[in-house]
């Protein structure tokens, strides 16, 4: 175990990542407390889903260091990966197969086996609400069941830390509040700590103990939201935070590529 | 090493289920074949302009034929990556602490499954045109297992195309190029007699030549391989495995 502090469970020291002659993070320190739900918030561009790419294991940093659950990222991603879970921007439960065939595929892959495998794979569904859909193909779904079927895929083994990026995107308000209820009682009933990235701050408001917002790759700010907008100004909502520390208005529309792979995504699952 | 072959087998069943679920794909592929033993085979059977000894050209090409499928089918193996890629799939994938290279043999063997369903629309096809086939045990399970280890080895090698390009659009353009000189440059159509020296010399380096002579010696009545089977089977097993390893290494990079 290479962490120092026990209820730090996600820390970063100076962690960077340059694409060529682009720094897409740039030194950002960050800590994570266990238990909490922790929003990373920031305009498009500004390195949220980087961050997640490393503290997930899936892109090396290119200097600076980051632990997650005490172990390190670089040295250990496999233990890393033993107790992380991760939600995709994109709607990424396999359209070609049923939300049992998802869950054993995920289970599997975590290591799970025989009854220990039937059990978790059954309390998935049951926490998704989707037990009376288990036979059917992912396709047919919902966006809002593709989702909570992708937060029980990820939380099936317990993980101490779940990673989410954007996962309400393109869902309608029900949807968006169910998942929002899935994640509040996953940290109840489990302890899990949460680091989700969004847009939306009316879910960053109701869902985050904490937020950080990422400018152009660094750290602008981090606190309770309601500290956050204290510090703006006596009315000032969570959007006046995020103008204030990011100076940029919140843009809906996304870039180009973001808005083609999300209609490519949706378009895919038919 | 267990956990290796369950994790492997864990993306086995996950992919045989969806191309159970997905019969159209392996029809349509049995177009390809169909045209070429119909109407080339039959055609060049009245030129006898290729010199294949004691056999007719349509039994000398139908092993061939059998390859080229197999090898068309496989190659666009790396489309269905990207598109994982581009949902998320690969990413959550890849997030989970399974090895990496169990995830790649899990997909390589899935086509190999894929391409003996493949064979068998071949060999109906074959039937149907009269080929002269082999139906003993041995011959028939080293068909099998050489359809099985050239599936395994051309989906790999897409997979790994997959990984360099990363969109659909260039690994279309790209998966054109390789299958048309891969094919042209083996035995599949004509003796490696026949060749200029320059195009020998590439066929000793294709895969595709091995898997023919394989399939030529075991699925023919009367056909012969040039190589012994274990030649042929261990210079396979060798492309497969250094395909493997270059496939594993460079699969975490499409999540990037």
């Amino acid at each position: 175990m290479a962490g120092t502090n026990q209820h730090v469970v996600i820390a970063t020291v100076e962690l960077s990542k340059r694409f060529d002659h682009f720094t897409a993070l740039d030194r950002l320190n960050l800590n994570v407390v266990r238990g909490l739900i922790f929003g990373l918030l920031g305009p498009n561009g500004a390195g949220k889903s980087t961050a997640i790419k490393i503290l997930t294991t899936l892109l090396e940093a290119s200097s600076g260091s980051a632990t997650v659950a005490g172990f390190d990222v670089a040295a250990d991603p496999v233990e890393v990966r033993r107790r992380i879970g991760y939600v995709p921007q994109l709607l990424s439960a396999d359209g070609a197969l049923t939300a049992t065939e998802n869950l054993n595929l995920s289970a599997r892959l975590q290591g799970l086996r025989g009854a220990e495998r039937a059990a978790r794979v059954s309390e998935a569904l049951a926490f998704a609400g989707l037990e009376d859909a288990a036979g059917k193909l992912v396709k047919t779904y919902s966006g809002g069941m593709v989702r909570r079927l992708e937060i029980a895929q990820a939380t099936l083994h317990y993980p101490e830390v779940l990673f989410l990026d954007e996962p309400t995107l393109g869902l309608d308000p029900v949807a968006r509040r169910t998942v929002w209820e899935r994640l509040l009682q996953l940290r109840q009933d489990k302890g899990m700590t949460i680091l989700i990235t969004t847009h939306d701050m009316e879910e960053a408001d109701i869902l985050c103990d904490e937020l950080a917002i990422l400018h152009q790759g660094r750290l602008a700010v981090v606190g309770k939201p309601a500290e956050l907008k204290a510090q703006v100004g006596p009315e000032a909502n969570l959007g006046d935070v995020f103008a204030h520390f990011s100076g940029a208005v919140i843009e809906h529309g996304g870039h180009y590529r973001d808005v083609r792979e999300s209609r490519e995504a949706f378009r895919g699952r038919g | 090493m267990l956990n290796f072959i369950y994790e492997s087998a864990a993306v086995v069943d996950a992919e045989v289920r969806k191309l159970m679920r997905d019969p159209t794909e392996l029809l349509s592929r049995a177009v390809q074949p169909v045209l070429w033993l119909a109407v080339f085979g039959q055609v060049f059977s009245q030129v006898r302009g290729i010199p294949t000894g004691n056999l007719r050209y349509l039994d000398y090409m139908a092993p061939g034929i059998l390859a080229q499928s197999i090898l068309f089918s496989a190659i666009f193996y790396g489309i269905a990556v990207i598109w994982e890629r581009d949902l998320g799939i690969v990413h959550k994938l890849l997030v989970t602490p399974a090895h990496r290279s169990a995830l790649v043999l899990g997909k390589a063997v899935a086509a190999g499954l894929r391409g003996l369903v493949q064979a068998a629309v071949v060999y109906l096809v074959a039937i149907a045109l009269e080929v002269n086939i082999r139906w003993e045990l041995l011959p028939m399970l080293t068909v099998a297992s050489g359809v099985f280890i050239g599936s395994c080895i051309f989906s790999t090698f897409s997979l790994l195309i997959a990984c360099i390009v990363k969109t659909r659009e260039r690994f279309m353009g790209i998966g054109q190029v390789l299958t048309m000189p891969l094919f042209f440059a083996s035995n599949a159509l004509y003796p490696l007699d026949l060749m200029p020296a320059w195009l020998k010399a590439i066929a000793v380096f294709n895969p595709l030549t091995y898997l023919v002579d394989v399939l030529r010696g075991a699925m023919i009545v009367g056909g012969k391989s040039l190589h012994a089977s274990s030649t042929s089977f261990g210079v396979m097993l060798l492309v497969f495995a250094v395909m493997l390893a270059l496939a594993s290494r460079l699969y975490p990079g499409l999540a990037r």
